[in-house]
């Protein structure tokens, strides 16, 4: 005859933490689909093989902390955590890059700060740039897209780069990057910045083949699906709409100045928007709700601040693309962005 | 002021932070009328049911009450009176369970119903224009009235206002999800809340009477818009609908767009608020002489079969209306007390409605499920934006964890209005309410804990000054009379000297005494303390021995005095001689024996010879008898001396009285001799005995 006695209120929305995740996992999946298409399936093995290991890692972190394991294994944060890197690396990488960086994602970046919650840094973006730092070369091996290859790659073949480093015709990562006419191929991003240390113009870098019709061949296409599925995830109400706004609005900016203050040395600001990181950085880096600032003020100051740093970084940094930097030096400010930014009361001055 | 009341004829009202649209499920009462219910078998009336003070009770145990005797009576400005609901027997006076989320016990009248529902006498007063305040003020006191939205503050101070009141806000926004009982009033009892608005309006001569209410309430607006069309005063404002809107500050945000600073009461800007329901009840009080014993509560959720809003009696237990309405028997069983955002769940059904009760929920299990598990906290800042208040319910939710007080004070946690937007909105079900409200109770009892400790430190600072000044005064009396204790000393009285003597004595006992403890106690330091006790051995021995000597010297004295009339200079001689050889006993025996022999020779020498000589023969035969008697004298002296020799080794002092001895002619000579000699003897006895006693030491 016990009667339930709970504390009000005693209505609730009925959404919760993993149907989140949820909901921004299958999101990525027009993004992963375009890369697919246009990259093959490389990203995809990786995909499979970081969601492996972040599994495995954050079950056994969460037996060694004695946390209950089958509610918090799949609420999705690690799943998540382990498709963006997936999505972040290059498609050739070796198998241990993603199962390293995964590691070091859920083990590390996640679990040793607290776990789900208390995470200072996006995991993801943390071990991207810890692997692009401990593995340069094989961090920077992108490989480029499917029609500008002239070998061909399947599953089985790719499957085999990975793992072994060769096809099974004995071709090497270097040789599958290599164009036609000899020359080793980077991303669109790398390309104009490795031509404007060679002298070369942007109008100029803009004849590679690499670059293709408007910004670069593949690359613009992933960049469009993501942002897509933004816009998608901000009607959802699923992450908050100010923080890709500010952050892309900054951008834009940042490169029009440039650009209009010299066209031949600063690229456009399409450019920018649609290239390497850009909208995956936007919509599902920055909108991470744990490593990114609380308040709307707050969000505003630290997408602004994304924007501002990835600009720096891709026009006098030492990388080509630079959103995995800018995120993690924002999510050292957001503490410090949350104290200065915090709303006025109702009735206080 | 214009521009709020143009904008609130056009409708433009304002929007306050954040709210919330939780389902409205007001269909399952909405169509329904007020039904009367049957009088309860039992009823348990709290004496208290509002924020104040409880009143004194006027009944006891067995009195008969008819249906509105005042049961007590209020003593304070914050007291407010309950009344009986209907005739009947007071059958216990207890502590019994009442409607407050800790479930815990207060004192309850209970009345057991005699089904007759007799009235009390009643005046009637129809023009109630003709009322002063006063006498509306104490009408409205002694109805029992307090505000009846749910916080249940005394309305008799709330409307006692001499301030100029801009804006009479009259409540009837119900927001909460499934109450219906405001709307249902409104339309069933109009003109009867206008007169009550008419009455408040006489109280406080607003400006501007302003009723606020949300738009999903069609047919209540458009009666009160009918009734209150004559009226210019009275605006009624649709408001959207949006949760919180009936919360207080934010009714004042969105009709006047004024933000009420924290820690102010509205009363203080101009802005008096009343529920529509008190108003109902006032017109009762003020028109009818009807004290509020009844109120409309809606009994609504989907596990009762007939969900509809009532006219309960106070203290009506709440399973009285449960089975009114049908509540089959179910495992889970879930009863709320209010609304699903604010109410508290009730620990069982014996528990009586009060003056605040404007619902009784009871859901089915899908309806409002059972607590989802807690997860952790993924700072997704939806909270944040539905507040109300503006507050930051994560960090809030962070330190209270922390037990952070200092943190979240600064976070303003009091202005919390505790609504529940936020956490209806977590994703991870974090109950945000419940983790504040521990907080503000483990603040406040910091708090009297604070106020207590910083009574004991005034009083202890106090006794220390107290205890210092004391100890002053003290040593001012201690000085005066030390100055005065010298200066009688010094003045030279007898009196004075006696004192001095005495207290001399006094402190050479208290050194003894002290030195001797110092050698018992103090075994460790043989260098200082024995130096220390030989000065003071040596001051008290020198101090004792001039005691002594005084005292010696006045008895001399004494002696002296009484020596001049004796008989023979010898025997004076020798007995002068006496207390000057204290050490020399022998010799003072010796020369006794030697002075009664002679005494009684000279008196032999008398008798034999008369007539020989004059001085001399006389002198001769006294020399002669005398020298016999010296003989026989020495002879025993010698050998009593000797004895005592032996004893006190004093052999060479007699040699010459040996060598006296042999020589009769001598013998004269010896006499004087022996004298001189025992003179000399003793005095070298005595040398002798100092020499000994300095050795000796």
């Amino acid at each position: 005859m016990a009667y339930w006695i709970a504390s009000s209120p005693h209505n609730h929305q009925q959404s919760s933490t993993s149907s989140l995740m949820r909901l921004v996992i299958y999101a990525t999946i027009p993004g992963i689909i375009t890369q697919w298409y246009f990259f093959g399936w490389g990203n995809l093995i990786h995909i499979g093989l970081a969601v492996v290991t972040a599994l495995i890692a954050e079950f056994t972190v969460l037996s060694l902390r004695e946390k209950k394991v089958s509610e918090q294994l799949f609420d999705g944060s690690a799943i998540l955590t382990a498709v963006l890197l997936g999505i972040s690396l290059p498609a050739l990488a070796p198998w241990w890059v993603s199962v390293i960086g995964s590691l070091f994602a859920i083990v590390i970046v996640k679990q040793l700060y607290g776990g789900l919650g208390h995470n200072p840094f996006n995991p993801a973006m943390a071990a991207y740039v810890m692997l692009l730092i401990s593995f340069p070369v094989q961090m920077t091996s992108w490989q480029p897209p499917i029609e500008l290859m002239s070998i061909a790659l399947d599953f089985a073949n790719t499957a085999s780069v990975i793992f072994s480093n060769f096809t099974f015709d004995g071709y090497s990562v270097e040789q599958l990057r290599t164009h036609i006419d000899g020359y080793t191929m980077a991303t669109p991003l790398d390309t104009v910045k490795t031509n404007l240390t060679l002298g070369m113009t942007i109008g100029e870098s803009m004849s590679n083949p690499v670059i293709g019709e408007h910004v670069g061949i593949g690359w613009q296409w992933i960049n469009v699906a993501f942002l897509i599925s933004g816009i998608f995830l901000i009607f959802k109400k699923a992450i908050p709409l100010v923080t890709p706004l500010s952050f892309l609005l900054s951008l834009f900016i940042c490169s029009l100045i440039a650009f209009l203050l010299s066209p031949d040395s600063n690229a456009s600001t399409l450019f920018h928007w649609f290239n390497g990181a850009c909208m995956l950085g936007a919509f599902f880096i920055l909108t991470d709700p744990v490593s990114g600032a609380t308040s709307v003020k707050g969000r505003i100051v630290f997408g602004v601040l994304a924007g501002f740093l990835v600009f720096v970084i891709r026009k006098f940094g030492g990388y080509p693309d630079a959103v995995a930097f800018a995120v993690l030096l924002c999510n050292m400010a957001a503490p410090l962005i949350d104290q200065y930014t915090r709303p006025r009361t109702y009735g206080h001055k | 002021m214009e521009s709020v009341i143009e904008r609130i004829e056009q409708g433009h009202f304002w929007k306050y932070h954040g709210g919330i649209h939780p389902p409205e499920m007001k269909f399952l009462t909405t169509d329904k009328p007020i039904r009367p219910l049957a009088i309860p078998k039992e009823l348990v009336l709290p004496i208290q049911q509002h924020i104040g003070n409880a009143g004194e009770l006027l009944v006891k145990v067995g009195d008969n009450v008819v249906k509105g005797q005042p049961l007590t009576a209020s003593s304070s400005m914050m007291a407010v009176p309950v009344h009986a609901p209907t005739s009947g027997t007071i059958t216990a006076i207890e502590q019994s369970i009442i409607a407050h989320p800790s479930g815990l016990n207060d004192l309850c009248i209970k009345i057991t119903p005699d089904g007759e529902d007799k009235w009390r006498k009643r005046y009637i007063t129809p023009n109630y224009q003709s009322l002063t305040k006063v006498e509306i003020l104490d009408k409205i006191i002694n109805a029992g009235i307090s505000g009846m939205g749910g916080a249940g503050f005394p309305t008799h101070v709330k409307v006692n206002t001499n301030a100029q009141i801009n804006y009479l806000i009259i409540n009837a926004s119900e927001c909460e999800p499934y109450i219906t009982a405001d709307d249902l009033l409104i339309r069933e009892h109009c003109s009867a809340i206008v007169d009550g608005i008419k009455i408040l309006d006489q109280l406080l001569e607003p400006a501007f009477i302003l009723i606020g209410i949300e738009d999903n309430k069609p047919e209540a607006i458009k009666t009160l818009q009918k009734e209150t069309q004559d009226i210019e005063k009275i605006k009624v404002c649709v408001l959207p609908t949006k949760y919180p809107t009936g919360g207080e500050k934010q009714l004042i945000m969105a009709l006047t767009g004024t933000e009420v600073p924290t820690g102010v009461i509205p009363n203080s800007l101009g802005i008096v608020m009343q529920n529509i329901a008190t108003c109902f009840a006032i017109a009762d009080a003020v028109i009818h002489d009807t004290p509020l014993i009844k109120r409309v509560i809606t009994v609504s959720g989907q596990s009762l079969e007939k969900p509809q809003n009532v006219w309960a009696l106070l203290g009506t237990p709440v399973e009285f209306l449960l089975s009114q309405c049908g509540y089959p028997e179910q495992v889970k069983k879930h009863i709320i007390m209010g609304g699903p955002m604010m109410g508290f769940s009730l620990p069982n059904t014996k528990v009586p409605v009060i003056k605040t009760t404007n619902c009784i929920l009871a859901p089915s299990e899908a309806e409002i499920p059972n607590q989802v598990k807690e997860v952790e906290c993924i700072r997704c800042g939806q909270c944040a934006e539905v507040c109300p208040s503006q507050l930051l319910p994560q960090d809030l939710q962070w330190s209270a964890k922390a037990q952070d007080h200092q943190q979240l004070n600064k976070l303003n946690l009091f202005d919390c209005i505790e609504c529940g937007a936020c956490a209806y909105v977590c994703p991870s079900h974090i109950p945000l309410v419940h983790y504040y409200r521990i907080a503000k109770a483990e603040i406040r009892q910091q708090n009297l804990l604070d106020i207590q400790a910083e009574k004991a430190k005034q009083r202890f600072e106090a006794r220390k000054a107290r205890l210092e000044r004391d100890k002053i005064a003290r040593e001012e009396k201690h000085k005066k009379s030390a100055a005065a204790r010298q200066a009688r000393m010094n003045a030279g009285t007898v009196q004075g000297n006696q004192e001095k003597s005495a207290v001399a004595a006094a402190l050479a006992r208290v050194k003894a005494k002290k030195s001797q403890n110092n050698t018992d106690n103090k075994l460790n330091d043989n260098d200082v303390q024995p130096q220390e006790e030989q000065q003071t051995d040596k001051k008290s021995q020198v101090a004792a021995a001039i005691a002594r000597a005084k005292a010696k010297k006045v008895a001399a004295q004494k002696v002296k005095e009484t020596q001049i009339t004796a008989d023979t200079k010898q025997v004076t001689v020798s007995q002068e001689q006496l207390p000057e050889k204290p050490a020399n006993k022998a010799e003072d025996k010796k020369s006794k024996i030697a002075a009664a022999v002679a005494k009684a020779k000279a008196k032999k020498a008398a008798s034999s010879a008369d007539a020989k000589s004059s001085a001399q023969s006389s002198d001769d035969i006294k020399q002669s008898s005398d020298d016999k008697q010296t003989k026989i004298t020495a002879a025993v002296a010698k050998a009593k001396t000797k004895k005592q020799l032996k004893s006190t080794q004093l052999q060479h002092e007699l040699t010459p009285d040996e060598n006296n001895k042999n020589d009769a002619k001598e013998i004269n000579k010896t006499q004087d001799v022996t004298d001189k000699k025992a003179r000399i003897a003793a005095a070298v006895a005595k040398a002798k005995a100092k020499k000994k006693q300095a050795e000796s030491k």
